[in-house]
Protein backbone atom coordinates (compact mmCIF):
# COMPACT_ATOMS: atom_id res chain seq x y z
CA UNK A 1 0.00 0.00 0.00
CA UNK A 2 0.82 3.33 -0.01
CA UNK A 3 4.20 3.93 1.92
CA UNK A 4 4.27 7.20 4.21
CA UNK A 5 6.79 8.96 1.88
CA UNK A 6 4.49 9.19 -1.53
CA UNK A 7 1.35 10.35 0.61
CA UNK A 8 -0.02 13.18 -0.99
CA UNK A 9 -2.67 16.16 0.92
CA UNK A 10 -6.07 15.57 -0.89
CA UNK A 11 -6.51 17.27 -3.62
CA UNK A 12 -10.14 18.33 -4.61
CA UNK A 13 -10.84 16.66 -7.94
CA UNK A 14 -10.08 13.76 -5.16
CA UNK A 15 -13.09 14.93 -3.18
CA UNK A 16 -16.02 13.78 -5.53
CA UNK A 17 -17.84 11.33 -3.56
CA UNK A 18 -15.75 12.37 -0.48
CA UNK A 19 -17.96 13.17 2.47
CA UNK A 20 -17.28 16.37 4.42
CA UNK A 21 -15.67 16.21 7.64
CA UNK A 22 -16.98 19.32 9.03
CA UNK A 23 -20.46 17.77 8.48
CA UNK A 24 -19.72 15.03 11.28
CA UNK A 25 -17.43 16.83 13.90
CA UNK A 26 -19.17 19.08 16.29
CA UNK A 27 -18.86 22.52 15.26
CA UNK A 28 -16.96 25.03 17.40
CA UNK A 29 -15.16 24.60 19.78
CA UNK A 30 -14.34 25.70 23.12
CA UNK A 31 -11.07 27.62 22.72
CA UNK A 32 -11.47 30.57 24.91
CA UNK A 33 -15.10 30.12 27.07
CA UNK A 34 -14.76 32.77 29.50
CA UNK A 35 -16.21 36.18 28.01
CA UNK A 36 -15.38 39.59 28.35
CA UNK A 37 -12.90 41.52 27.32
CA UNK A 38 -10.16 40.46 25.98
CA UNK A 39 -6.39 40.86 27.59
CA UNK A 40 -3.24 39.77 26.66
CA UNK A 41 -3.57 36.45 28.94
CA UNK A 42 -6.34 35.84 27.15
CA UNK A 43 -4.48 35.81 23.80
CA UNK A 44 -1.27 34.16 24.45
CA UNK A 45 -3.45 31.39 26.27
CA UNK A 46 -3.24 28.68 23.73
CA UNK A 47 -4.09 26.19 25.77
CA UNK A 48 -6.70 24.44 24.56
CA UNK A 49 -4.96 24.06 21.18
CA UNK A 50 -1.88 22.54 22.67
CA UNK A 51 -3.66 20.07 24.66
CA UNK A 52 -6.02 18.70 21.89
CA UNK A 53 -2.67 18.25 20.06
CA UNK A 54 -1.18 16.69 22.71
CA UNK A 55 -4.35 14.44 22.80
CA UNK A 56 -4.20 13.39 19.66
CA UNK A 57 -0.77 12.60 19.73
CA UNK A 58 -0.99 10.30 23.11
CA UNK A 59 -4.57 8.64 22.03
CA UNK A 60 -6.87 9.14 18.66
CA UNK A 61 -9.95 7.76 17.83
CA UNK A 62 -8.44 7.46 13.79
CA UNK A 63 -5.30 5.16 14.62
CA UNK A 64 -7.96 3.15 16.89
CA UNK A 65 -9.80 1.96 13.70
CA UNK A 66 -7.04 0.16 12.09
CA UNK A 67 -4.96 -1.42 15.18
CA UNK A 68 -4.86 -5.14 15.06
CA UNK A 69 -5.67 -6.73 18.27
CA UNK A 70 -3.44 -9.22 19.43
CA UNK A 71 -5.62 -12.29 20.63
CA UNK A 72 -5.91 -12.94 24.36
CA UNK A 73 -3.07 -16.00 25.26
CA UNK A 74 -4.77 -18.78 27.01
CA UNK A 75 -1.67 -20.83 27.33
CA UNK A 76 -0.35 -19.47 30.48
CA UNK A 77 -0.81 -22.46 32.83
CA UNK A 78 1.54 -25.95 32.67
CA UNK A 79 -1.84 -27.98 31.80
CA UNK A 80 -3.01 -25.69 28.98
CA UNK A 81 0.00 -25.09 27.88
CA UNK A 82 1.16 -28.82 26.34
CA UNK A 83 -2.79 -28.32 25.07
CA UNK A 84 -1.90 -25.36 23.42
CA UNK A 85 1.51 -26.58 21.78
CA UNK A 86 -0.45 -30.13 20.58
CA UNK A 87 -3.00 -27.76 18.64
CA UNK A 88 0.05 -25.76 17.10
CA UNK A 89 0.89 -28.95 15.65
CA UNK A 90 -2.82 -30.01 14.49
CA UNK A 91 -3.41 -26.88 13.03
CA UNK A 92 0.02 -26.30 11.29
CA UNK A 93 0.47 -30.15 10.33
CA UNK A 94 -2.65 -31.79 9.60
CA UNK A 95 -5.50 -28.77 8.99
CA UNK A 96 -3.08 -26.59 7.29
CA UNK A 97 -2.29 -29.39 4.51
CA UNK A 98 -5.43 -30.38 4.56
CA UNK A 99 -7.07 -27.18 3.74
CA UNK A 100 -4.17 -26.44 1.25
CA UNK A 101 -5.44 -29.42 -0.94
CA UNK A 102 -9.17 -28.67 -0.47
CA UNK A 103 -8.21 -25.35 -2.06
CA UNK A 104 -6.28 -26.79 -4.78
CA UNK A 105 -8.84 -29.08 -5.59
CA UNK A 106 -11.04 -26.21 -5.50
CA UNK A 107 -9.37 -24.33 -7.71
CA UNK A 108 -9.01 -27.35 -10.25
CA UNK A 109 -12.55 -27.59 -10.54
CA UNK A 110 -12.97 -24.33 -10.99
CA UNK A 111 -10.58 -23.17 -13.22
CA UNK A 112 -11.29 -26.04 -15.60
CA UNK A 113 -15.08 -25.71 -15.45
CA UNK A 114 -14.59 -21.92 -15.66
CA UNK A 115 -12.12 -22.25 -19.36
CA UNK A 116 -14.97 -24.83 -20.39
CA UNK A 117 -18.18 -22.85 -19.89
CA UNK A 118 -16.46 -19.08 -20.65
CA UNK A 119 -15.20 -20.55 -23.97
CA UNK A 120 -17.57 -23.13 -25.67
CA UNK A 121 -20.90 -20.79 -24.46
CA UNK A 122 -19.66 -17.70 -26.73
CA UNK A 123 -23.47 -17.24 -27.87
CA UNK A 124 -25.59 -18.13 -24.96
CA UNK A 125 -24.84 -15.42 -22.64
CA UNK A 126 -27.75 -15.61 -20.42
CA UNK A 127 -27.07 -19.48 -19.83
CA UNK A 128 -22.81 -18.36 -19.75
CA UNK A 129 -23.62 -16.04 -17.23
CA UNK A 130 -25.72 -18.24 -14.84
CA UNK A 131 -23.10 -20.86 -15.32
CA UNK A 132 -20.23 -18.66 -14.24
CA UNK A 133 -22.11 -17.05 -11.58
CA UNK A 134 -22.54 -20.27 -10.10
CA UNK A 135 -18.71 -21.04 -10.37
CA UNK A 136 -17.88 -17.87 -8.85
CA UNK A 137 -20.02 -18.69 -5.53
CA UNK A 138 -18.47 -22.38 -5.45
CA UNK A 139 -14.77 -21.33 -5.68
CA UNK A 140 -15.94 -18.94 -2.66
CA UNK A 141 -17.48 -21.97 -0.89
CA UNK A 142 -14.00 -23.63 -1.33
CA UNK A 143 -12.23 -20.49 0.18
CA UNK A 144 -14.32 -19.87 3.31
CA UNK A 145 -13.78 -24.17 3.79
CA UNK A 146 -10.54 -23.61 3.73
CA UNK A 147 -10.33 -21.76 7.04
CA UNK A 148 -13.64 -23.78 7.99
CA UNK A 149 -15.50 -20.65 7.98
CA UNK A 150 -18.37 -20.77 10.57
CA UNK A 151 -20.67 -18.30 9.24
CA UNK A 152 -23.85 -17.76 10.32
CA UNK A 153 -26.52 -15.61 7.86
CA UNK A 154 -29.39 -13.84 9.52
CA UNK A 155 -32.21 -12.31 7.17
CA UNK A 156 -33.06 -12.77 3.85
CA UNK A 157 -30.72 -13.98 1.05
CA UNK A 158 -30.34 -11.22 -1.55
CA UNK A 159 -32.71 -11.39 -5.03
CA UNK A 160 -31.11 -10.24 -8.27
CA UNK A 161 -33.60 -7.19 -8.60
CA UNK A 162 -32.50 -4.17 -10.21
CA UNK A 163 -32.30 -0.44 -8.12
CA UNK A 164 -30.53 -1.83 -5.24
CA UNK A 165 -27.74 -1.75 -4.07
CA UNK A 166 -26.06 -3.66 -0.84
CA UNK A 167 -23.86 -1.90 1.62
CA UNK A 168 -21.75 -3.48 4.28
CA UNK A 169 -18.75 -2.74 6.83
CA UNK A 170 -15.19 -3.93 5.69
CA UNK A 171 -13.06 -5.87 7.69
CA UNK A 172 -10.97 -8.00 5.27
CA UNK A 173 -11.10 -8.85 1.76
CA UNK A 174 -12.28 -12.02 2.81
CA UNK A 175 -16.16 -10.12 3.73
CA UNK A 176 -16.19 -10.34 -0.24
CA UNK A 177 -15.73 -14.05 -0.16
CA UNK A 178 -18.14 -14.69 3.34
CA UNK A 179 -20.74 -12.78 0.91
CA UNK A 180 -19.74 -13.98 -2.87
CA UNK A 181 -20.33 -17.64 -1.60
CA UNK A 182 -24.26 -17.28 -0.83
CA UNK A 183 -24.80 -14.58 -3.48
CA UNK A 184 -22.49 -13.76 -6.75
CA UNK A 185 -22.63 -10.08 -5.95
CA UNK A 186 -21.02 -7.48 -8.14
CA UNK A 187 -18.37 -5.49 -6.09
CA UNK A 188 -17.07 -2.28 -6.01
CA UNK A 189 -13.25 -2.44 -5.11
CA UNK A 190 -9.90 -1.01 -4.82
CA UNK A 191 -7.37 -2.57 -7.97
CA UNK A 192 -5.08 -4.45 -5.55
CA UNK A 193 -2.01 -5.49 -7.27
CA UNK A 194 -0.19 -9.46 -7.44
CA UNK A 195 -1.92 -11.97 -7.76
CA UNK A 196 -5.44 -10.69 -6.33
CA UNK A 197 -5.18 -8.16 -9.50
CA UNK A 198 -4.94 -10.56 -11.46
CA UNK A 199 -8.47 -12.69 -10.33
CA UNK A 200 -9.89 -9.45 -10.20
CA UNK A 201 -8.97 -8.22 -13.89
CA UNK A 202 -9.89 -11.91 -15.23
CA UNK A 203 -12.64 -14.03 -13.49
CA UNK A 204 -14.45 -11.61 -11.18
CA UNK A 205 -15.09 -9.17 -14.11
CA UNK A 206 -17.11 -11.75 -15.68
CA UNK A 207 -19.83 -11.14 -12.37
CA UNK A 208 -19.61 -7.58 -12.68
CA UNK A 209 -17.33 -6.20 -10.58
CA UNK A 210 -15.97 -2.59 -10.85
CA UNK A 211 -12.41 -2.15 -10.36
CA UNK A 212 -10.82 1.19 -9.30
CA UNK A 213 -7.99 3.04 -8.59
CA UNK A 214 -8.12 5.23 -4.96
CA UNK A 215 -5.99 7.38 -6.17
CA UNK A 216 -7.35 8.68 -9.23
CA UNK A 217 -9.69 10.87 -9.73
CA UNK A 218 -10.52 9.88 -13.51
CA UNK A 219 -11.16 6.51 -12.34
CA UNK A 220 -13.81 7.55 -10.21
CA UNK A 221 -15.92 9.58 -12.77
CA UNK A 222 -15.71 6.38 -14.48
CA UNK A 223 -17.06 4.00 -11.61
CA UNK A 224 -19.41 6.58 -10.77
CA UNK A 225 -21.14 6.53 -14.40
CA UNK A 226 -20.46 2.34 -14.51
CA UNK A 227 -22.45 2.46 -11.19
CA UNK A 228 -25.41 3.90 -12.55
CA UNK A 229 -25.00 1.82 -15.53
CA UNK A 230 -25.06 -1.70 -13.21
CA UNK A 231 -27.84 -0.59 -10.83
CA UNK A 232 -30.07 -0.03 -14.36
CA UNK A 233 -30.41 -3.20 -15.62
CA UNK A 234 -32.24 -5.89 -14.98
CA UNK A 235 -30.60 -9.05 -14.96
CA UNK A 236 -27.26 -7.74 -13.55
CA UNK A 237 -25.64 -9.16 -10.34
CA UNK A 238 -26.79 -7.31 -7.15
CA UNK A 239 -24.40 -4.47 -6.14
CA UNK A 240 -22.10 -5.04 -3.32
CA UNK A 241 -20.51 -1.72 -1.81
CA UNK A 242 -18.21 -1.09 0.72
CA UNK A 243 -18.83 2.16 1.65
CA UNK A 244 -16.12 2.93 4.09
CA UNK A 245 -13.62 2.03 1.72
CA UNK A 246 -11.12 0.87 3.58
CA UNK A 247 -10.73 -2.14 6.16
CA UNK A 248 -11.24 -1.20 9.41
CA UNK A 249 -10.98 -3.85 12.47
CA UNK A 250 -14.64 -4.89 13.22
CA UNK A 251 -14.34 -2.22 16.26
CA UNK A 252 -15.25 1.09 14.76
CA UNK A 253 -16.81 2.21 11.71
CA UNK A 254 -15.64 5.06 9.89
CA UNK A 255 -17.64 7.60 7.57
CA UNK A 256 -19.46 6.15 4.44
CA UNK A 257 -18.89 7.52 1.06
CA UNK A 258 -21.96 9.16 0.03
CA UNK A 259 -21.73 7.83 -3.62
CA UNK A 260 -23.93 4.48 -2.76
CA UNK A 261 -26.26 6.42 -1.65
CA UNK A 262 -26.71 8.92 -4.41
CA UNK A 263 -27.93 6.30 -6.85
CA UNK A 264 -31.47 6.71 -6.14
CA UNK A 265 -31.85 3.09 -5.43
CA UNK A 266 -33.04 1.47 -2.53
CA UNK A 267 -30.30 0.49 0.23
CA UNK A 268 -30.08 -2.84 1.57
CA UNK A 269 -27.24 -2.39 4.54
CA UNK A 270 -24.98 -5.51 5.95
CA UNK A 271 -23.82 -6.30 9.02
CA UNK A 272 -20.51 -8.37 9.18
CA UNK A 273 -19.32 -9.13 12.48
CA UNK A 274 -16.10 -11.62 13.00
CA UNK A 275 -15.57 -13.63 16.69
CA UNK A 276 -12.15 -13.22 17.32
CA UNK A 277 -12.20 -16.44 19.35
CA UNK A 278 -9.52 -18.21 16.97
CA UNK A 279 -8.29 -15.34 14.84
CA UNK A 280 -8.29 -11.83 14.25
CA UNK A 281 -9.97 -11.55 10.50
CA UNK A 282 -9.24 -7.97 10.61
CA UNK A 283 -6.69 -7.38 7.21
CA UNK A 284 -4.27 -4.70 8.00
CA UNK A 285 -2.73 -3.66 4.65
CA UNK A 286 -0.13 -1.95 6.52
CA UNK A 287 1.02 -4.73 7.73
CA UNK A 288 0.89 -7.93 6.03
CA UNK A 289 0.06 -8.93 2.15
CA UNK A 290 -3.22 -10.53 1.17
CA UNK A 291 -1.55 -13.87 0.93
CA UNK A 292 0.02 -13.72 4.83
CA UNK A 293 -3.46 -12.80 5.96
CA UNK A 294 -4.93 -15.86 4.41
CA UNK A 295 -2.34 -18.17 5.04
CA UNK A 296 -2.63 -16.67 8.77
CA UNK A 297 -6.65 -17.46 8.65
CA UNK A 298 -5.61 -21.16 7.05
CA UNK A 299 -3.67 -21.95 10.12
CA UNK A 300 -6.22 -20.94 12.68
CA UNK A 301 -9.14 -23.05 14.42
CA UNK A 302 -11.66 -21.42 12.52
CA UNK A 303 -12.77 -18.50 11.07
CA UNK A 304 -16.34 -17.40 12.63
CA UNK A 305 -18.79 -14.88 12.27
CA UNK A 306 -22.06 -13.64 11.58
CA UNK A 307 -23.83 -11.84 8.87
CA UNK A 308 -27.24 -9.92 8.76
CA UNK A 309 -29.29 -8.88 6.15
CA UNK A 310 -30.42 -6.30 6.84
CA UNK A 311 -34.21 -4.09 6.51
CA UNK A 312 -33.67 -2.30 2.97
CA UNK A 313 -33.77 1.58 3.73
CA UNK A 314 -34.77 4.25 1.12
CA UNK A 315 -33.84 8.47 0.98
CA UNK A 316 -36.62 10.01 3.43
CA UNK A 317 -38.17 12.80 1.46
CA UNK A 318 -35.74 15.99 2.75
CA UNK A 319 -32.72 14.02 3.35
CA UNK A 320 -29.36 14.44 2.01
CA UNK A 321 -27.46 11.35 0.87
CA UNK A 322 -24.68 12.45 3.75
CA UNK A 323 -27.61 12.19 6.52
CA UNK A 324 -28.75 8.85 4.83
CA UNK A 325 -25.21 6.97 4.80
CA UNK A 326 -25.02 7.98 8.33
CA UNK A 327 -28.65 6.51 8.80
CA UNK A 328 -27.27 3.24 7.54
CA UNK A 329 -24.09 3.29 8.86
CA UNK A 330 -26.08 3.50 12.43
CA UNK A 331 -28.55 0.59 11.62
CA UNK A 332 -24.90 -1.48 10.26
CA UNK A 333 -23.14 -0.45 13.51
CA UNK A 334 -26.07 -0.97 16.16
CA UNK A 335 -26.20 -4.71 15.00
CA UNK A 336 -22.62 -5.77 14.99
CA UNK A 337 -22.00 -3.87 18.04
CA UNK A 338 -19.26 -1.48 16.67
CA UNK A 339 -18.52 2.36 17.09
CA UNK A 340 -18.91 5.15 15.27
CA UNK A 341 -15.73 7.58 14.49
CA UNK A 342 -16.45 10.94 12.50
CA UNK A 343 -13.40 9.98 10.15
CA UNK A 344 -12.49 9.34 6.41
CA UNK A 345 -11.17 6.06 6.01
CA UNK A 346 -9.24 7.59 2.67
CA UNK A 347 -7.12 9.81 5.66
CA UNK A 348 -4.98 6.14 5.60
CA UNK A 349 -3.48 7.12 2.53
CA UNK A 350 -3.85 11.28 2.15
CA UNK A 351 -3.45 13.86 4.28
CA UNK A 352 -6.71 16.33 5.71
CA UNK A 353 -7.21 18.76 3.38
CA UNK A 354 -6.38 22.87 5.20
CA UNK A 355 -9.94 23.23 5.06
CA UNK A 356 -10.07 20.81 7.88
CA UNK A 357 -8.28 23.14 10.29
CA UNK A 358 -10.16 26.13 9.15
CA UNK A 359 -13.21 25.21 11.17
CA UNK A 360 -11.20 25.81 14.20
CA UNK A 361 -9.45 28.80 13.06
CA UNK A 362 -12.50 30.34 12.27
CA UNK A 363 -13.78 30.16 15.72
CA UNK A 364 -10.92 31.29 17.07
CA UNK A 365 -10.90 34.02 14.60
CA UNK A 366 -14.70 35.28 15.51
CA UNK A 367 -14.35 34.65 19.18
CA UNK A 368 -10.98 37.16 18.87
CA UNK A 369 -12.53 39.97 17.30
CA UNK A 370 -15.83 39.92 19.14
CA UNK A 371 -14.22 40.02 22.44
CA UNK A 372 -11.81 42.61 21.51
CA UNK A 373 -15.13 44.85 20.83
CA UNK A 374 -16.68 44.21 24.07
CA UNK A 375 -15.68 46.57 26.73
CA UNK B 1 4.16 -6.11 17.37
CA UNK B 2 4.83 -8.33 20.68
CA UNK B 3 3.95 -7.11 23.73
CA UNK B 4 5.29 -4.10 24.71
CA UNK B 5 5.27 -4.08 28.36
CA UNK B 6 7.56 -7.27 28.53
CA UNK B 7 10.46 -5.22 26.92
CA UNK B 8 10.57 -2.09 29.71
CA UNK B 9 12.02 -3.59 32.33
CA UNK B 10 11.54 -1.60 35.83
CA UNK B 11 15.57 -0.08 35.51
CA UNK B 12 14.09 1.70 31.94
CA UNK B 13 10.64 3.10 33.54
CA UNK B 14 12.64 4.00 36.59
CA UNK B 15 15.31 6.13 33.80
CA UNK B 16 12.02 7.35 31.84
CA UNK B 17 10.30 8.75 35.05
CA UNK B 18 13.54 10.19 36.30
CA UNK B 19 14.15 11.61 33.33
CA UNK B 20 10.23 13.62 33.32
CA UNK B 21 10.38 14.17 37.65
CA UNK B 22 8.22 11.46 37.75
CA UNK B 23 4.91 13.16 36.64
CA UNK B 24 3.57 9.56 35.34
CA UNK B 25 3.30 6.79 36.56
CA UNK B 26 4.89 3.14 35.60
CA UNK B 27 1.71 2.28 34.23
CA UNK B 28 1.26 5.51 32.29
CA UNK B 29 4.94 5.00 30.58
CA UNK B 30 4.13 1.73 29.52
CA UNK B 31 1.19 3.44 27.74
CA UNK B 32 3.08 5.51 25.87
CA UNK B 33 5.43 3.20 25.14
CA UNK B 34 3.15 1.22 23.69
CA UNK B 35 1.80 4.04 21.94
CA UNK B 36 5.35 5.41 20.83
CA UNK B 37 5.80 2.11 19.00
CA UNK B 38 2.35 2.34 17.01
CA UNK B 39 3.40 5.43 15.79
CA UNK B 40 6.77 4.79 15.20
CA UNK B 41 6.08 2.22 12.60
CA UNK B 42 9.63 1.39 11.27
CA UNK B 43 11.01 1.13 15.02
CA UNK B 44 13.41 3.51 13.99
CA UNK B 45 13.62 4.33 17.74
CA UNK B 46 12.01 8.07 17.12
CA UNK B 47 8.58 9.28 15.18
CA UNK B 48 9.33 11.32 12.24
CA UNK B 49 7.29 14.40 11.09
CA UNK B 50 5.37 12.58 8.41
CA UNK B 51 4.14 9.44 11.19
CA UNK B 52 2.87 12.63 13.64
CA UNK B 53 1.05 13.84 10.51
CA UNK B 54 -0.76 10.36 9.56
CA UNK B 55 -2.57 11.22 12.84
CA UNK B 56 -5.41 13.46 11.32
CA UNK B 57 -6.45 14.84 14.69
CA UNK B 58 -3.02 16.00 15.21
CA UNK B 59 -2.46 17.18 11.55
CA UNK B 60 -5.59 19.62 11.47
CA UNK B 61 -4.60 21.22 14.49
CA UNK B 62 -3.78 24.53 13.87
CA UNK B 63 -0.39 24.73 15.70
CA UNK B 64 0.93 21.41 14.46
CA UNK B 65 3.61 22.62 12.24
CA UNK B 66 4.68 24.26 15.14
CA UNK B 67 4.79 21.55 17.47
CA UNK B 68 6.31 19.33 14.85
CA UNK B 69 9.62 21.10 15.43
CA UNK B 70 9.35 20.42 19.06
CA UNK B 71 8.77 16.95 18.94
CA UNK B 72 10.38 16.07 15.33
CA UNK B 73 12.93 12.85 15.87
CA UNK B 74 12.42 12.78 19.88
CA UNK B 75 13.53 9.34 20.90
CA UNK B 76 11.21 7.95 24.04
CA UNK B 77 12.54 9.61 26.89
CA UNK B 78 12.36 13.07 25.04
CA UNK B 79 8.78 12.34 24.10
CA UNK B 80 7.86 11.30 27.28
CA UNK B 81 9.57 14.74 28.78
CA UNK B 82 7.51 16.50 26.28
CA UNK B 83 4.21 15.09 26.94
CA UNK B 84 4.67 15.58 30.82
CA UNK B 85 3.74 19.33 30.95
CA UNK B 86 0.36 17.60 30.43
CA UNK B 87 0.42 15.85 33.46
CA UNK B 88 -1.96 16.82 35.70
CA UNK B 89 1.41 17.08 38.24
CA UNK B 90 2.88 19.17 36.49
CA UNK B 91 3.72 22.12 37.82
CA UNK B 92 2.04 25.65 36.22
CA UNK B 93 6.13 26.92 35.55
CA UNK B 94 6.61 23.87 33.15
CA UNK B 95 3.30 24.54 31.34
CA UNK B 96 4.19 28.03 31.03
CA UNK B 97 7.63 27.09 29.72
CA UNK B 98 5.88 25.44 27.33
CA UNK B 99 3.91 27.79 25.97
CA UNK B 100 6.35 29.96 26.01
CA UNK B 101 8.33 28.01 23.87
CA UNK B 102 5.81 27.37 21.45
CA UNK B 103 6.16 31.42 20.52
CA UNK B 104 9.62 31.31 20.61
CA UNK B 105 10.09 30.03 17.67
CA UNK B 106 13.92 31.06 17.16
CA UNK B 107 14.76 29.81 20.75
CA UNK B 108 16.48 32.94 21.55
CA UNK B 109 15.07 33.09 25.16
CA UNK B 110 12.47 36.25 24.25
CA UNK B 111 9.57 36.42 22.15
CA UNK B 112 9.30 39.40 20.06
CA UNK B 113 5.63 41.07 18.60
CA UNK B 114 6.23 39.60 15.25
CA UNK B 115 6.74 35.84 17.33
CA UNK B 116 3.19 36.23 18.64
CA UNK B 117 2.13 37.38 15.49
CA UNK B 118 2.90 34.35 13.80
CA UNK B 119 1.04 32.06 16.41
CA UNK B 120 -1.82 34.39 15.63
CA UNK B 121 -1.80 33.86 12.21
CA UNK B 122 -1.59 30.17 13.12
CA UNK B 123 -4.46 30.03 14.69
CA UNK B 124 -6.64 32.40 12.31
CA UNK B 125 -5.72 31.54 9.20
CA UNK B 126 -7.64 33.33 6.79
CA UNK B 127 -10.35 34.34 9.07
CA UNK B 128 -8.40 37.50 10.18
CA UNK B 129 -6.51 39.71 8.09
CA UNK B 130 -3.06 41.27 9.08
CA UNK B 131 -3.70 44.47 10.28
CA UNK B 132 -6.46 43.00 12.17
CA UNK B 133 -3.95 40.55 13.51
CA UNK B 134 -1.60 43.85 14.74
CA UNK B 135 -4.52 45.98 15.87
CA UNK B 136 -5.90 43.56 18.30
CA UNK B 137 -2.09 42.27 19.54
CA UNK B 138 -1.16 46.28 20.03
CA UNK B 139 -4.06 46.89 21.58
CA UNK B 140 -3.51 43.86 24.37
CA UNK B 141 -0.29 44.44 24.62
CA UNK B 142 -0.73 48.20 25.43
CA UNK B 143 -3.23 47.19 27.90
CA UNK B 144 -0.65 45.02 29.70
CA UNK B 145 2.07 47.63 29.71
CA UNK B 146 4.00 46.41 26.94
CA UNK B 147 4.53 48.27 23.35
CA UNK B 148 5.24 46.79 19.90
CA UNK B 149 8.51 47.31 20.70
CA UNK B 150 8.54 45.02 23.77
CA UNK B 151 10.30 41.56 23.98
CA UNK B 152 8.23 39.38 26.00
CA UNK B 153 10.98 36.93 28.68
CA UNK B 154 9.76 33.68 30.46
CA UNK B 155 9.14 36.19 33.20
CA UNK B 156 6.43 38.23 31.48
CA UNK B 157 4.85 35.34 30.15
CA UNK B 158 4.32 33.93 34.09
CA UNK B 159 3.63 37.08 35.16
CA UNK B 160 0.69 37.20 32.56
CA UNK B 161 -0.76 33.98 33.38
CA UNK B 162 0.19 34.87 37.19
CA UNK B 163 -3.03 33.86 39.45
CA UNK B 164 -4.96 32.35 36.78
CA UNK B 165 -5.44 28.45 36.13
CA UNK B 166 -4.22 27.10 33.05
CA UNK B 167 -6.04 23.83 31.78
CA UNK B 168 -3.62 21.93 30.23
CA UNK B 169 -4.31 18.33 31.14
CA UNK B 170 -4.07 15.69 28.76
CA UNK B 171 -5.00 11.84 30.84
CA UNK B 172 -3.06 9.22 29.30
CA UNK B 173 -5.14 6.33 29.19
CA UNK B 174 -4.06 3.21 31.10
CA UNK B 175 -5.18 -0.46 30.72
Amino acid sequence: MASPGNLKTSSSELDLDRPNIEDYLPSGSSIHEPRGKLRLRDLLDVTPTLTEAAGAIIDDSFTRCFKSNPPEPWNWNIYLFPLWCFGVLVRYLILFPARILVLTIGWIIFLSSFALVHSMLKGHDALRKKLERLLVELICSFFVASWTGVVKYHGPRPSIRPKQVFVANHTSMIDFIVLEQMTAFAVIMQKHPGWVGLLQSTILESVGCIWFNRSEAKDREIVAKKLRDHVQGTDNNPLLIFPEGTCVNNHYTVMFKKGAFELGCTVCPIAIKYNKIFVDAFWNSRKQSFTKHLLQLMTSWAVVCDVWYLEPQTLKPGETPIEFAERVRDIISARAGLKKVPWDGYLKYSRPSPKHREGKQRSFAELVLQRLEEK
Amino acid sequence: MGNASSMLTQYDIEEVQDHCNNLFSQQEIVSLYERFCQLDRNAKGFISADEFLSVPEFAMNPLSQRLLKMVDGLNFKDFVAFLSAFSAKASKQQKIELIFKVYDSDCNGKVSFNDVLEVLRDLSGPFMSDEQREQVLVQVLKEAGYTRESYLLLDDFVKVFGNSDLKMEVEVPVD
